[in-house]
């Protein structure tokens, strides 16, 4: 097998972890007009929650995902309540204020319990040798967890009366509740889900990187950038955007120095802002 | 009554005098109990506290008819340069530390000197190979640890013994220290006749080494040679691991020298860590307890075996001590001659810091040693020295499997 092709591989299963991490923040910022920046804090929560729970049950990590995504809902209304049903229709600066506020503290709390040191869910899944190249069971089983999660979501979104209204809500807010549709409720609940996806992206990670409390920052900006690649309020596209990012990386990195990766994402940020500003896969649902 | 009267007003009198003879030392440091340098910096700081504890529970320091009792001023620095730069300052101005040690690592030593500097403040580093700021003219530092560019030639020189066909890759953190460590030793691995299939810095907070490893593996390297810190060190490790990556040997920076290595299970074994010093030397030391008795009490003490980091910094302590009871007291300019003049032997081995003024400080009479963790007769991970040959408690497993 060659490097590049490994290396895209190894770029596709991590880019659905990306994708899964952005499918919380599109939802949230497509839905409610908000720029969740408790994202990064979420997935780090996540990533804390999964070495917890698998340091005090020890079982396979993957079976946790869900009381996991169970306890991101919850924490997801919590947050709604406290911090954004005050803001949703108030300028996206009051949000944008609102979340960062939320964000500082529980980083702040989070350093206070973990410090800053790494933390390693030490948990390994047998792996698949093909040539010399070894794709590690933890990768597989994390880039097939985030996509059916991705997938619920899609068919939830899509198949639940709560899934339209949510969907409808994003469309056209006023109509929604004209239709009888409680905004707050849909809000709440999108918001919620939101959270539990960043949280699950987050308890992905745990279980193939070191983490830190701060280590939520990264992936929170790779999610912006796989946002406006996918476009505002598209979690599906957001998925397939992360998978594409993670494929990018793959293919480049064996003719640069990873270090210059996130220049090229960026630039590809900038890049799709000017060209495509309301995401790749708008054009065609436009 | 009288002679009642007579015996309080000796016991007074001896009181009084023992008080005037009391003194204390402050010495001050900032520690990474959070961050990224965590792991290394809380083992340099419990040589430090093992120092002090001794210390005072045999008096304190005796210099000039006095007994000195040390206490600690110190911060959590978090890893941080910023921080670094602040709390050295409020160190030498608020808590008037009369000396300081250094902060883990060549970056935020490099930082806390520029303040020490500044304030013509004693620091003796320790966690701080790099040599450059031992040559920016500097005059009141003095390096505890062997220069960094002999952390990777020992092993070069080992490889050479071994196999001198081998295909090297240097994977590095882009920090200060590692490139001071890794620049050289390319141009030594070149020098001796390896092929250099591969080379390339990560960034420190790296945890993703997957693309690397696919470069390293397409690279068609036998030996990989870097690393930096734990943090990524042991996340190095686990990865190479993990994609079973066909390496017959991997030398790393730091990281392995932990005692906390061992949690990495079979990602463990094999890894070579080029070492200031291990439990197993066997030096005779002129000054201060033998290794033997350092690593007793260290172990009773936090229940672990101690790492250089944490031989380190005991050491820099008893270097302090030794200069001060030659001072006769604490007298900045005649520490620092006291320090200028050193050449001691301790359990550490060999200390001597460089009086040219190109490079004051710097020290020459410190080596590296090469330790390589091997599984015992239960399987479990233990260090053992391989090089130099002369001094090894095991033979290199080369290769690794």
């Amino acid at each position: 097998m060659s490097g590049i092709f490994a290396s895209m591989i190894d770029g596709l299963l991590i880019g659905s972890v990306y994708g899964l991490a952005a499918m919380g923040l599109s939802l949230i910022w497509g839905v409610m007009d908000v720029i969740n920046l408790t994202h990064g804090a979420m997935i780090a929560l996540g990533m804390f929650g999964m070495y917890l729970l698998f340091n005090a049950t020890a079982i396979n990590a993957y079976l946790l995902l869900a009381p996991m995504i169970a306890g991101g809902l919850i924490l997801g209304v919590i947050i709604y309540w406290l911090a954004v049903n005050w803001v949703v229709d108030r300028p996206i600066l009051m949000s944008l204020l609102s979340t960062f506020a939320v964000n500082m503290m529980v980083i702040g709390i989070g350093t206070a319990i973990w410090s800053t040191s790494p933390y390693n869910v030490d948990f390994s899944v047998p792996g698949i040798t093909v040539g010399e190249y070894t794709f590690t069971g933890n990768h597989m089983f994390a880039a097939l967890s985030a996509v059916l999660i991705a997938l619920l979501l899609e068919m939830f979104l899509r198949r639940t009366r709560t899934g339209k209204a949510i969907r409808a809500v994003a469309d056209n807010r006023d109509a929604a509740e004209l239709m009888g549709i409680s905004s707050t409720r849909v809000l709440m609940v999108a918001f919620a889900i939101g959270i539990a996806l960043a949280v699950a992206s987050g308890a992905l990670v745990s279980t193939l990187f070191p983490f830190t409390i701060l280590s939520g920052a990264g992936y929170q900006l790779k999610s912006f950038v796989v946002t406006v690649l996918a476009g505002l309020g598209k979690p599906f596209g957001a998925l397939v955007a992360g998978v594409l990012l993670g494929l990018l990386e793959g293919a480049v990195s064996p003719f640069i120095a990873i270090s210059w990766i996130p220049l090229i994402e960026f630039g590809l940020f900038v890049l799709v802002l000017i060209v495509f500003p309301r995401g790749i896969f708008s054009r065609a649902t436009a | 009554m009288k002679r009642f009267a007579f015996i309080a007003l000796l016991l007074s009198s001896c009181f009084i005098a023992t008080a005037f003879s009391q003194q204390t030392i402050t010495l001050g440091f900032t520690v990474s109990r959070t961050g990224a340098l965590n792991v290394d910096s809380v083992e340099q700081y419990r040589g430090f506290e093992l120092w002090r504890d001794q210390v005072n529970a045999a008096g304190g320091i005796k210099a000039g008819g006095k007994n000195y009792k040390v206490q600690f001023a110190s911060y959590d620095d978090e890893s941080n340069s910023k921080r670094v730069q602040q709390l050295y300052t409020r160190l030498i101005l608020e808590d008037k530390a009369d000396f300081l040690f250094s902060p883990y690592s060549s970056s935020l030593t490099a930082t806390a000197a520029v303040v020490t500097e500044q304030n013509e403040k004693i620091m003796l580093t320790t966690g701080a190979a790099e040599e450059k700021t031992y040559k920016l003219g500097n005059q009141c530092l003095y390096q505890m640890f062997a220069p960094a560019t002999q952390y990777l030639t020992v092993a070069i020189d080992a490889l050479k013994a071994k196999d001198p066909k081998a295909t090297v890759a240097f994977v590095y953190e882009d920090a200060s220290f590692s490139v001071a460590v890794v620049t050289p030793a390319k141009a030594y691995a070149q020098q001796q006749g390896f092929n250099v299939v591969f080379s390339e810095a990560y960034a420190p907070n790296t945890t993703d080494f997957g693309a690397i490893i696919d470069k390293v593996i397409g690279s068609k390297a036998t030996v990989l040679l870097g690393g930096g810190h734990y943090a990524d060190g042991s996340t190095l490790a686990r990865q190479l691991y993990g994609h079973k990556v066909p390496l017959k040997m991997i030398t790393l920076l730091v990281a392995p020298d932990s005692p906390q290595w061992a949690e990495l299970g079979d990602a463990a074994v094999g890894v070579i860590v080029p070492s200031q010093w291990e439990p197993q030397s066997t030096f005779k030391a002129q000054y201060g307890p033998s290794g033997a008795d350092f690593g007793k009490a260290y172990t009773a003490k936090y229940n672990t075996p101690p790492s250089y980091e944490s031989a380190g910094g005991y050491a820099s302590g008893l270097i302090l001590q030794r200069a001060i009871e030659q001072a006769g007291g604490i007298d900045t300019a005649k520490v620092a001659a006291a320090l200028n003049a050193t050449d001691v032997t301790t359990f550490y081995g060999r200390t001597k810091f460089s009086t040219q003024p190109s490079e004051h400080g710097l020290q020459v009479g410190h080596a590296i040693f090469l330790a390589q963790w091997q599984k015992d007769k239960s399987g479990k991970p233990v260090k053992q020295v391989i090089w130099p040959l002369a001094g090894k408690s095991a033979d290199l497993v080369y290769p690794i499997h």
